[in-house]
């Protein structure tokens, strides 16, 4: 019979008869009962005489869950049934902190036994070392000031279980399915709590408290897990607040299931109560199905007079010790969404006092409005980066006139330092060669655009990674062409120091020293760029003439120093990009026998790497809006100019004051959880549609925003004859039209007094002035930005803004 | 515009009657009208009656108004003009002093009176909007990746019709698809709304400006879309469609445009062209700095007054000025190039909608080159004099 036909006859009904969730377990009650009466016994023998008093039915429990282990369920029952003495000191610590304190084996201490079975009945299972060791209160709490518990110290609350009432959509509120095997413990243990009385107040209590802490991890809940705080705990404040059912109106992305990270991150130690460790597939209580049973199975039902929650604001004092009791951010949001929404009808309002706590409350709800979507793990990051010591990180821009042969020079260094394997320059060679182009081939690593290629220029920054020993480095591939100067800008913008790249052959080192070898050089100057390092190349063509590297080093750093480089900062290395001289290697050639000092590779890593605006608030300038994948719909790419972000961060566009938050995070293609100014990273964002968003804007902290500006005044630098006029302003890929309305005065170069008369003109190119410029339309600028004016097609001025 | 008729006395005061024919027309009723003037055209207006009973019916009534005006508003992109202004002849619906707000209509005839009497410049613009040899209306669309500007150059204005934004993605390596689409979305986005403007198969001129290859790109998609759809009036087109160079996708990149060769000799001496001419010579001047070339309304009154706007010296001044609402300033342009003329000098009004008369507008509005040097017109000494040197020692720059 094929395959198919055996699908075909399968008898569906029988198959399913054969399954049945307890079989599953190659269980047989009555040989378990057999085994349970021997190992009873066998346990007994084994209890020493301290534990005399322990009873069967405690045997049987601890039997239970080790499976018959004799050994095991003696030294959990010795370790159970030490005396009741450190009661005492538990309830001392319960007094103060009559939620937040308890501990889980203060739980399983005030119980006596049964809250150790009951816990372990479910709880127990999976960590059974809970309540296992003999432990000494004093030993543990010998270092500890009161009231200041280390949080590694402090625990979460074991639940006392209840047995809920499962129905509807998923059932009994997070607790996993039972199978046979536990079903049949719950009933025994059942049976023993109705023995025990109902009235066991220090379980309510925890019972309350760790209903407060679902909620405020899980924020979904929901009703369920607010009810009960209104029973034993938190009656009392009832008259203010919010009706419960409210806080059914979560928003989509709250109601998300959320890992169960929030206990880690609280920094506690590992043993959590079984709700916080759902079974996979196993849903979510409905929201219906909370309201129906999650309160009502425990807590008698309540007039509606009395069906509030005490408002947020008075929880915290009242818990202040408590580190995780604390209203989420979620919560505060949703209090302030249902108090804006029938705040009124909520709340009686008879004395003022109550108003005034009701409005501190609501002041505090406003504040904190920036709802993470993806889960924040609240890192400390520069904490987490100072951990890290990561290697030095460097950006360099390569410029230069067009056709200096900067691809090609950045293309054979990744080539000769194994970023870029042979197989793929053999193929562009071979493509190159078809497009008669063979020259370009290496140029082809970073000029990847269709039109690149075509055209042979670079006309968008590329950027590509390489590591030495000491540093990882970002290179940022400016394109040389005065049309795409703007492109040139945006990289410049982020480079920590400038490789310049000079042709050496006769004529073109000329004309680029008119060109943009002179303009880069201001450029990359006036935007903060301290260092840079003069690669003079082709000089293979030249037959490696020291007398044509003088000559181009005088001239070149004469006019570099003019610019304002100091001549320490400035370093010429003789190269061949095509060949790879003096790049990684030293060269070969015996005519470039002369030059002695160092590569490009070990100049580089000589730069030191540049300080990192770590504390000030976050600014990212938007590099690139992209589509990141199915996942990510909406994707950027920038490097982090200040700050720092972690995923989860709320964070706000100008000039569109559109809120977004970090989904998630990458750098190196490599997903993280936090970054930090310096870093170039990409950003999935979600919240936000991708109207708002432009390349050019600016991310920055809904707390610390920065400005849009019609505006503004700068302090700037002439490379050309400024009058007032329509130009270009640039700031990194900000791009955007302006014009000069006026200039202020003429500055002195070094002291920045006022030079000369009042309102200038005109200024002449290389002196300083104070300009004001306004803008078409808004902008996100602030001082101490550095702006970059251009007109016509030229760069104008350069400077920064006050 | 058609001028109907023209009762103007000696002493300037008097009547003229014009018929404006196509939106550009607004433009110059926008110029010549100014506040206080009067103004009769005719109008639609609600009249609200009562009738004993206490009952009211309102009714809309075709009347002729005259009007002493208080206000006008232009609008460039659809070529409308609004009037207000206080009714200021009584008639059957219409009591005196109640106020109106005059829509200028095309193919209606419109009366104005000049509160102060028709002077030079305002006869100038009359004679200047009945010109019967219209310059043709030019389109261009002035772009970058990503960034497009449509606009229509009239003889007289330049009119942005629409700006095209879209996000590009950048290149990033090993997604080079992505560029390439969204450009190619970029030039669909941007030829379907040029077509909605501009009907792109009549055969005059079509400038695409852009830096780099944005612009010869988009020609390409232009004629390939062509050839695609079988498009044969597009093709047959093909030589109107002038790429030309600029330095950015800003509107104001229009200026390098107009001053191209390729443009020049496309459209010969146009007034726009004409216009980008003068204030390139001015700035040029103004580069030197050799006294010559002014700027600012009080430089340049005090070099008129001082005579150094004679033969060979050129007034160049915005007809925004003229706009003014208060009388007084538009009399005081007006007694300025009235000086200029009489003394032998060139004045040219130009037009603040064009990107020239911008760009004077961001030196005050009024620029002079002068017959000979005049130094400090700007009153203040010059303390010292800073020679451009790129300060050769090694001290840090304050930037």
């Amino acid at each position: 019979m094929s395959r198919h036909k055996i699908v075909k006859n399968l008898d569906l009904d029988d198959e399913l008869d054969d399954f049945d969730g307890g079989e599953d377990y190659g269980y047989d009650e009555e040989e378990g009962e057999e085994k349970m009466r021997q190992g009873t016994i066998k346990v007994r023998e084994a209890l020493p005489p301290t534990a005399a008093h322990v009873t069967d039915k405690q045997v049987q429990e601890a039997l239970w869950h080790y499976y018959y282990d004799v050994e095991k369920s003696v030294k959990y029952l010795v370790a159970a049934s030490v005396p009741t003495t450190p009661k005492v000191l538990k309830k001392g610590a319960a007094g103060k902190k009559p939620e937040g304190g308890f501990i889980s084996f203060g739980v399983c201490w005030s119980f006596g036994q049964s809250a150790c079975n009951k816990a372990s009945t479910l709880a127990g299972a999976l960590y059974p070392d809970t309540c296992l060791k003999p432990f000494s209160f004093a030993e543990f709490f010998k270092d500890t000031p009161w009231l200041q518990v280390p949080t590694d110290r402090q625990t979460v609350f074991i639940d006392p279980i209840y047995p809920r009432l499962g129905l509807l959509g998923g059932s009994s509120d997070g607790v996993p399915k039972m199978s046979k095997l536990q079903a049949l413990a719950a009933a025994r243990k059942k049976k023993a709590q109705e023995q025990r009385a109902n009235s066991n107040p220090t379980g309510e209590m925890s019972r309350a408290g760790l209903d407060k802490i679902d909620h405020s991890d899980l924020g979904d809940a929901g009703v369920g897990g607010m009810a009960p705080s209104g029973s034993a705990l938190l009656q009392k404040p009832s008259a203010r607040g919010f009706p419960l059912r409210k806080r059914k109106g979560l928003d989509e992305h709250e109601s998300l299931p959320k890992a169960p990270v929030a206990i880690d991150d609280a920094g506690l130690n590992p043993p959590a109560s079984p709700e916080d460790i759902p079974s996979a597939g196993q849903a979510e209580p409905s929201d219906f199905a909370n309201t129906m049973f999650g309160s009502h199975s425990q807590t008698p039902r309540q007039s509606p007079d009395n069906l509030f929650t005490m408002p947020f604001a008075a929880d915290i004092a009242s818990i202040a010790a408590n580190p995780f009791a604390g209203p989420s951010p979620d919560d505060i949001v949703i209090a302030a969404q249902s108090k804006a929404g029938k705040g009124g009808k909520g709340a009686p309002k008879s004395n003022g006092e109550k108003k005034a706590a009701q409005i501190a409350a609501g002041v505090e709800a406003m504040r904190i409005d920036d709802t993470p979507r993806a889960k924040s793990k609240h890192l400390d990051v520069l904490a987490e980066f100072g951990k890290a010591e990561a290697k030095n990180a460097a950006n360099f821009v390569v410029i230069g006139h067009v056709d200096a042969g900067k691809s090609t020079l950045m293309g054979r260094l990744l080539y000769d330092l194994n970023v870029v394997d042979k197989r793929t320059i053999d193929r562009y060679r071979k493509e190159a060669e078809k497009m008669g182009k063979s020259s370009f081939a290496l140029a082809w690593v970073l000029d990847q655009g269709s039109e690149e290629r075509a055209r042979g220029v670079t006309i968008d920054i590329a950027t590509n990674t390489f590591e030495t020993d000491k540093t990882s480095f970002t290179i940022l591939d400016a394109p040389g062409h005065r049309d795409f100067i703007p492109n040139m800008i945006a990289g410049a913008s982020q480079a920590d120091f400038a490789v310049l790249v000079i042709d050496a052959n006769t004529g073109s080192f000329e004309s680029g020293l008119k060109g943009q070898t002179k303009e880069h050089a201001l450029l990359v100057r006036s935007m903060g760029v301290q260092r840079i390092i003069i690669v003079v190349n082709k000089l293979d063509t030249v037959g490696w003439a020291e007398d044509r590297f003088t000559e181009i080093s005088t001239q070149v750093s004469a006019f570099l120093i003019a610019a304002g480089f100091l001549s320490k900062n400035i370093t010429f290395i003789p190269c061949s990009g095509l060949h790879g001289d003096n790049i990684t290697r030293r060269s070969t050639e015996p005519a470039a026998s002369w030059y002695q000092g160092p590569t490009l590779v070990e100049e580089l890593d000589n730069s030191e790497p540049a300080g990192r605006a770590l504390s000030k608030p976050l600014r990212l300038t938007i590099g690139d809006i992209f589509r990141g994948g199915v996942q990510n719909p909406l994707s950027i790419s920038s490097r982090i100019e200040s700050g720092s972000l972690q995923v989860g961060d709320a964070l706000l566009v100008q000039p569109s004051s559109q809120k977004c938050f970090v989904k998630a995070l990458e750098i190196d293609n490599e997903p993280v959880d936090w970054a930090v100014a310096g870093q170039n990273v990409t950003l999935h964002l979600s919240g936000i549609e991708e109207q708002y968003l432009k390349i050019g804007d600016v991310l920055c902290t809904p707390s610390n925003p920065i400005q849009n500006v019609k505006q503004f005044t700068a302090k700037v630098l002439a490379f050309e004859f400024l009058t007032p006029s329509q130009i270009d302003i640039h700031r990194g890929r900000l791009h955007t039209p302006g014009r000069i309305v006026e200039i202020v005065a003429v500055l002195d170069k070094h002291t920045g007094a006022v030079v000369g008369k009042k309102k200038p003109r005109v200024v002449k190119p290389g002196l300083i002035a104070r300009i004001v410029v306004e803008l078409e339309a808004p902008v996100p600028l602030e001082a101490p930005g550095r702006v970059v004016l251009r007109g016509n097609g030229e760069t104008v001025a350069a400077g920064l803004l006050e | 515009m058609r001028l109907i008729k023209q009762n103007i006395e000696r002493d300037g005061s008097g009547t003229v009657t014009l018929l404006p024919e196509e939106p550009e027309d607004m433009w110059h009723a926008h110029n010549l009208i100014a506040t206080d003037d009067l103004l009769r055209a005719s109008a639609i207006r609600r009249v609200v009656t009562e009738s004993t009973t206490g009952s009211t019916t309102s009714t809309r009534v075709h009347t002729n108004l005259l009007i002493r005006v208080t206000g006008i508003e232009f609008d460039a992109q659809a070529g409308q003009l609004h009037v207000s202004g206080r009714v200021a002849e009584e008639n059957k619906w219409v009591k005196s002093g109640a106020y109106h707000t005059l829509d200028l209509e095309l193919q209606r005839n419109f009366t104005l009176e000049k509160s102060e009497g028709w002077d030079s410049v305002a006869l100038d613009v009359v004679r200047e909007s009945v010109k019967q040899d219209k310059e043709g209306t030019v389109p261009a669309v002035v772009m970058q990746e990503g960034l497009a500007n449509i606009c229509l150059i009239t003889e007289h204005q330049t009119i942005l019709k629409q700006r095209i934004e879209t996000g590009i993605p950048r290149k990033r390596s090993g997604r080079t698809g992505d560029h390439d689409k969204g450009l190619t979305k970029f030039y669909q986005v941007t030829l379907e709304t040029l077509a909605r403007h501009v009907d792109i198969t009549k055969p005059r001129p079509l400038l695409i400006a852009s830096p780099g290859f944005t612009a010869a790109g988009f020609q390409k998609y232009i004629l390939d879309e062509a050839t695609r759809l079988g498009n044969k009036a597009v093709l047959s087109n093909k030589s109107n469609f002038i790429v030309v160079h600029s330095s950015s996708g800003h509107l104001h990149s229009l200026n390098e445009v107009l001053k191209s060769q390729q443009v020049l000799t496309k459209l010969k001496d146009t007034k726009y062209a004409r216009e980008t001419r003068y204030m390139d010579d001015f700035m040029t001047l103004l580069r030197k700095d050799d006294g010559r070339a002014w700027y600012g309304a009080t430089e340049v009154e005090k070099a008129v007054e001082k005579g150094a706007v004679g033969p060979g010296g050129v007034l160049l001044i915005n007809n925004s000025l003229f706009r003014s609402q208060e009388i007084g300033t538009r009399k005081r342009w007006v007694a300025l190039v009235d000086t200029v003329r009489e003394g032998g000098g060139d004045a040219r009004i130009l037009s603040s909608d064009h990107e020239s008369g911008k760009r004077l507008e961001g030196l005050g509005g009024i620029g002079a080159i002068l017959t000979f040097p005049l130094e400090d017109l700007d009153e203040e000494e010059e303390v010292e004099d800073t020679s451009p040197n790129m300060g050769t020692n090694q001290e840090q720059m304050i930037i």
